[in-house]
């Protein structure tokens, strides 16, 4: 039960709000201890800037438990921090070394407006779920679940693109700011179940329409998405929504 | 006995809901267009509800504190959501889940609440598949199932060990779809002040924009509240940072009685506090007590590696004390026992306070199952090891690597260090069999009502109750008021009341603000997180009860003289919103000592040192204490016993055995 011994400089993005410019400003923690969460972490410097009357930094955060997908800290140049396949929360201080500068800045991307400090506005996410990326069935409809068996690496495939907790990492990751692979998640998870074969095709152009309206960019194959999921999301999800998204166009020229 | 009607339908148990059903008053389509409802909430409860209510076609608002509906804290959720399927042929069945529950809340909860519970479980697994929830499939192409704890039959569907996440995102894609449709409208970053009242009846809330802090006035004919469990009184628990009893306490102090404070569930199974800075525990899932068996060492102080005791040198303390059920006792007796070891000095690790889950021996077993559907009949440790870590991996792989990135251990290698921590609360605001409070027209679901689970609730069991409350019960059951407010119009929110419950919203706010005193919200936070854990936590006496109600008064003085809160109102200031939460967490904690005093018995998560066997089992007393504990808010920080005398009808009240 020791607190620890490691001293940082840290250097966090301040921004009132989205209308006033912001700023990285340095502060120094002390006495931090390996077994801390990066958020934790975060507390510590909040009690000391709450008790000098300074304004604590502001970041989301809810589960800590890497499942939320609320936390969203870009740490030295990587979203999520310097570990593959973790989220902020379950970032650990053992992961840093006594005497480190850490710079800690938001997500930037044009469709993710700061909010404050370093919490953005990912709302563009809820609005190209809402756009298509459900299975249209009223509660009271539904038959029996055992009725439908389907095969269990099916059923796999659609769970792993279904792990993916909207953290937005991949869209701060890219150059092109591009939200191919949250999208690409929750069309492969119902591409792949026989549930959401009726939809399939209006799903993919409708939620990819949404998607671009959004402001997010192009892809263009640098894969750096798919290293810094903190889900493990796969590239090979934007290539089934590709091939979805180049037969729909063919589908719904067919039918017109 | 009972001063309060839970208007549980007349007949028969197994009849009830399904008479209910039919004969419950409809609201036509064309006047559901014109009634309002708002639902706060957006976790398992809320989403279901928001999302059935739209599609049925009535006008609803949701809010929800996170950026988005689908970060709620469901969403964390990992074990798995029973339905009574009876898909593994073991005997299962509606009576047996409803009896299994009634048990396992050790018959402190409603009898016919927690069989229409049963009824409707299987439905929730339906509707899941039907939105395309990817639950997990065995190779003929069939739904899985695991055990969990405190039944002897497997009825829990999972996915691995996000079964929350999924059942969410589910729940979420609904409402997405009907925001899309224009059907809700979504009020995310919000946070609920108020329950405004007129004429007697809840009628909307305030509600402020937590980016620019905002005060807004919201009508609706009817509220809901789905606004989750106040684990969090105790500072260290399972919960998310977030959750809170703010929304269920304000409507408390409006008049909905809050039922049973005391009961807390102590999950077995969670990551030990590994120091001062902790900001919350991690669960590891009861699931994992499948296949992971608890021990400690016989030799008190033993400190050698675990992987270097041998079997002889281990006490499997469930196993022994609890034949029939080993290490799937439920939750409250397993957590005991855990505390119960660890203070006689048999605990491990650097505090002390920890015992052991091992997945060797499993681990093991499956091996040996895998090499023999290989062909070899015959293998050597190693070969069953690595086989068996495969199967291991794919049922807890998220799990495991959990508490491998959170203690920096290898739990593949040696057994995982667990420890008890808050994890639920059974109780909540008070509701009738319809779901409403005692505010006509607010009602409550999921973890913020205080329904189903009486004194303990079973895994896999609060995902069940979340969904069936939303999805299959609220949505019938308010139509019963609804029907009656159809003449209702719009009520303008420059209504008086309107405008006195935004001016309280406003004082309390502003108050915080302007005390500017010394220390931080988490402070005062901690300090009273301590005192529950300590005097109101997995075990109480009346003397320990008394002294935190006087600690806690105290603290509450203290706080609201010299709590500091920087920055303003009129923007995002995460510190206001915590203050906030933590006044009303002061006030629930002093309620929740003085239901735990008045309970003079020992009863599931609720256990009085003074009340016990001499097997050290929590001892009833059904004579007395076979009620609902239902507490009215009194001015000052008052409140007034009611009681709903619990009868059972259909099952025969017995002592719990476990053996
Ligand atoms: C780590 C963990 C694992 C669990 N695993 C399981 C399991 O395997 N099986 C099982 O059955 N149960 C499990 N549980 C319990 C279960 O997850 C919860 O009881 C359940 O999800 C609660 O759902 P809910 O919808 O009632 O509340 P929540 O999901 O907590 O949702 C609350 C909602 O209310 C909103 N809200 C709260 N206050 C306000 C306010 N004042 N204004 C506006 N909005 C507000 C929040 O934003 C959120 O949207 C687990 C719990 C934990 C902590
Ligand atoms: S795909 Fe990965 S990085 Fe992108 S939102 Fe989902 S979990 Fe986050
Ligand atoms: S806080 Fe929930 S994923 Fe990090």
């Amino acid at each position: 039960m020791s607190t620890g011994n490691m001293n940082l400089t840290l250097k966090v993005w301040r921004q009132k709000n989205n209308k006033t410019a912001g700023a990285l400003v340095d502060y120094k923690v002390t006495d931090i201890s390996p077994d801390m969460s990066f958020l934790e972490m975060f507390d510590v410097l909040n009690e000391q800037l709450i008790n000098k009357g300074e304004e604590p930094v502001v970041f989301d955060h809810d589960c800590r438990e890497g499942i939320c997908g609320m936390c969203s800290m870009f740490i030295n140049g990587r979203p999520h921090g310097p570990k593959d396949l973790v989220t902020t929360c379950q970032l650990h201080m053992r992961s840093f070394k006594d005497g480190d500068t850490i710079v800690v800045e938001p997500w930037r991307a044009a469709a993710f407006p700061v909010v404050k400090d370093l919490a953005v506005d990912r709302s563009a996410f809820d609005r190209v779920i809402a756009a298509g990326g459900f299975i249209s069935v009223n509660t009271g409809n539904a038959q029996d679940a055992n009725s439908l068996p389907i095969p269990k690496m099916q059923a796999d495939a659609a769970f792993e693109a279904a792990a993916c907790i909207g953290c937005g990492a991949c869209v701060a990751t890219c150059k092109n700011a591009s939200a191919m692979l949250f999208v690409s998640a929750k069309i492969s998870q119902l591409a792949l179940l026989p549930q959401g074969q009726p939809e399939r095709y209006r799903r993919v152009q409708s939620m990819v329409a949404q998607m671009d309206s959004e402001g997010f960019g192009n892809c263009t194959n640098t894969g750096a998405c798919e290293a810094e999921c903190p889900k493990g999301i796969s590239l090979e999800n934007i290539a089934r929504m590709n091939r979805d998204f180049a037969s729909a166009k063919f589908i719904s020229e067919e039918t017109v | 006995m009972s001063d309060i009607n839970s208007n549980i339908p007349e007949g028969e148990l197994t009849q009830k809901w399904t008479k209910f059903k039919s004969s419950v008053a409809l609201v036509n389509p064309s006047n559901k267009r014109s009634i309002e409802v708002i639902v706060v909430g957006s976790g398992l409860a809320g989403a279901s509800a928001a999302a059935t209510l739209a599609e049925m076609g009535y006008k609803v608002k949701c809010f929800c504190f996170q950026d988005s509906p689908r970060r709620a804290h469901s969403i964390a959720a990992q074990g798995g959501i029973n339905a009574a399927k009876n898909y593994q042929n073991d005997g299962d069945s509606t009576y047996r889940l409803f009896y299994d529950t009634i048990k396992g809340g050790d018959y402190r909860a409603r009898e016919a609440n927690v069989h229409r519970l049963a009824e409707v479980s299987t439905n929730i697994i339906d509707q899941c598949v039907a939105q395309g929830v990817p639950l997990a499939r065995e190779y003929g192409g069939l739904l899985d199932n695991r055990s969990f704890g405190g039944t002897q039959v497997q009825r829990t569907f999972y996915a691995a060990g996000q079964t929350g996440q999924q059942l969410l995102l589910g729940a979420y894609s609904a409402l997405e779809r009907q925001i899309g449709m224009g059907k809700v409208e979504m009020y995310t970053r919000h946070e609920m002040l108020e329950v405004v009242k007129i004429d007697g009846k809840a009628r909307g809330i305030i509600a402020r924009n937590l980016i620019t802090g905002q005060l807004e006035r919201h009508f609706g004919h009817a509220v809901v509240l789905g606004t989750g469990g106040y684990g969090n009184v105790f500072y260290l628990s399972t919960n998310a940072m977030g959750s809170n009893v703010t929304a269920a306490w304000k409507a408390h102090k409006q008049g909905a009685y809050f039922a049973n404070p005391c009961y807390t569930q102590i999950h077995p199974t969670c990551i030990p506090v590994s120091g001062d800075h902790q900001s919350k525990l991690t669960l590891m899932s009861e699931s994992l007590r499948n296949d992971g068996r608890i021990w400690v060492p016989k030799k008190k102080d033993d400190n050698r590696k675990p992987t270097d005791i041998p079997e002889d040198e281990r006490d499997y303390y469930l196993e022994r004390r609890y034949p029939a059920f080993g290490n799937l006792v439920p939750r409250d007796v397993a957590s005991r026992a855990a505390k119960e070891r660890c203070d006689a000095g048999y605990g491990v690790g650097a505090s002390k306070l920890a015992v052991y889950l091992d997945f060797k021996a499993n681990t093991e077993r499956y091996g040996k199952i895998e090499a023999s559907k290989a062909g070899n009949h015959n293998p050597d440790k190693e070969t069953c090891m690595r086989l068996g870590t495969a199967v291991i991996k794919e049922k807890y792989g998220n799990l495991f690597d959990m508490y491998a990135q959170i203690t920096g251990e290898n739990p593949y290698e040696t057994p995982m260090r667990i420890y008890p921590a808050v994890h639920y609360t059974m109780g909540g605001l008070w509701v009738d069999y319809n779901l409403m409070t005692s505010v006509p027209g607010l009602y409550c679901t999921g973890e913020a009502n205080f329904s189903d689970h009486g004194a303990n609730r079973l895994g896999a069991s609060a995902l069940m109750q979340g969904l069936a409350d939303g999805y299959f019960v609220l949505p019938y059951t308010i139509g019963a008021y609804l029907s009656k407010e159809i003449s209702v119009k719009a009520i303008p929110t420059d209504h008086p009341a309107f405008v006195e419950a935004e001016a309280k919203a406003k004082g309390i706010l502003d108050t915080l603000i302007n005390i500017k005193g010394t220390k931080s919200v988490d402070h005062f936070h901690k300090r009273l997180g301590l005192i529950m854990w300590d005097k109101c936590g997995m075990s109480r006496s009346e003397q320990g009860l008394k002294q935190a109600i006087e600690e806690i008064r105290a603290l509450r003085a203290e706080f609201w003289r010299d709590v500091r809160v920087p920055g303003t109102s009129d923007e995002l200031n995460t510190e206001l919103e915590k203050a906030g939460r933590v006044a009303d967490f002061i006030e629930l904690g002093e309620l929740m000592c003085i239901d735990a005093l008045n309970r003079n018995e020992s009863c599931g998560g609720h256990f009085r040192e003074e009340y016990q066997t001499e097997e050290g089992e929590a001892l009833r007393d059904d004579v007395n204490y076979a009620y609902v504990a239902a507490w009215e808010f009194k001015e000052g920080v008052n409140f007034e016993l009611h009681k709903e005398e619990l009868k059972f009808e259909n099952i025969k009240v017995a002592q719990r055995s476990y053996k």
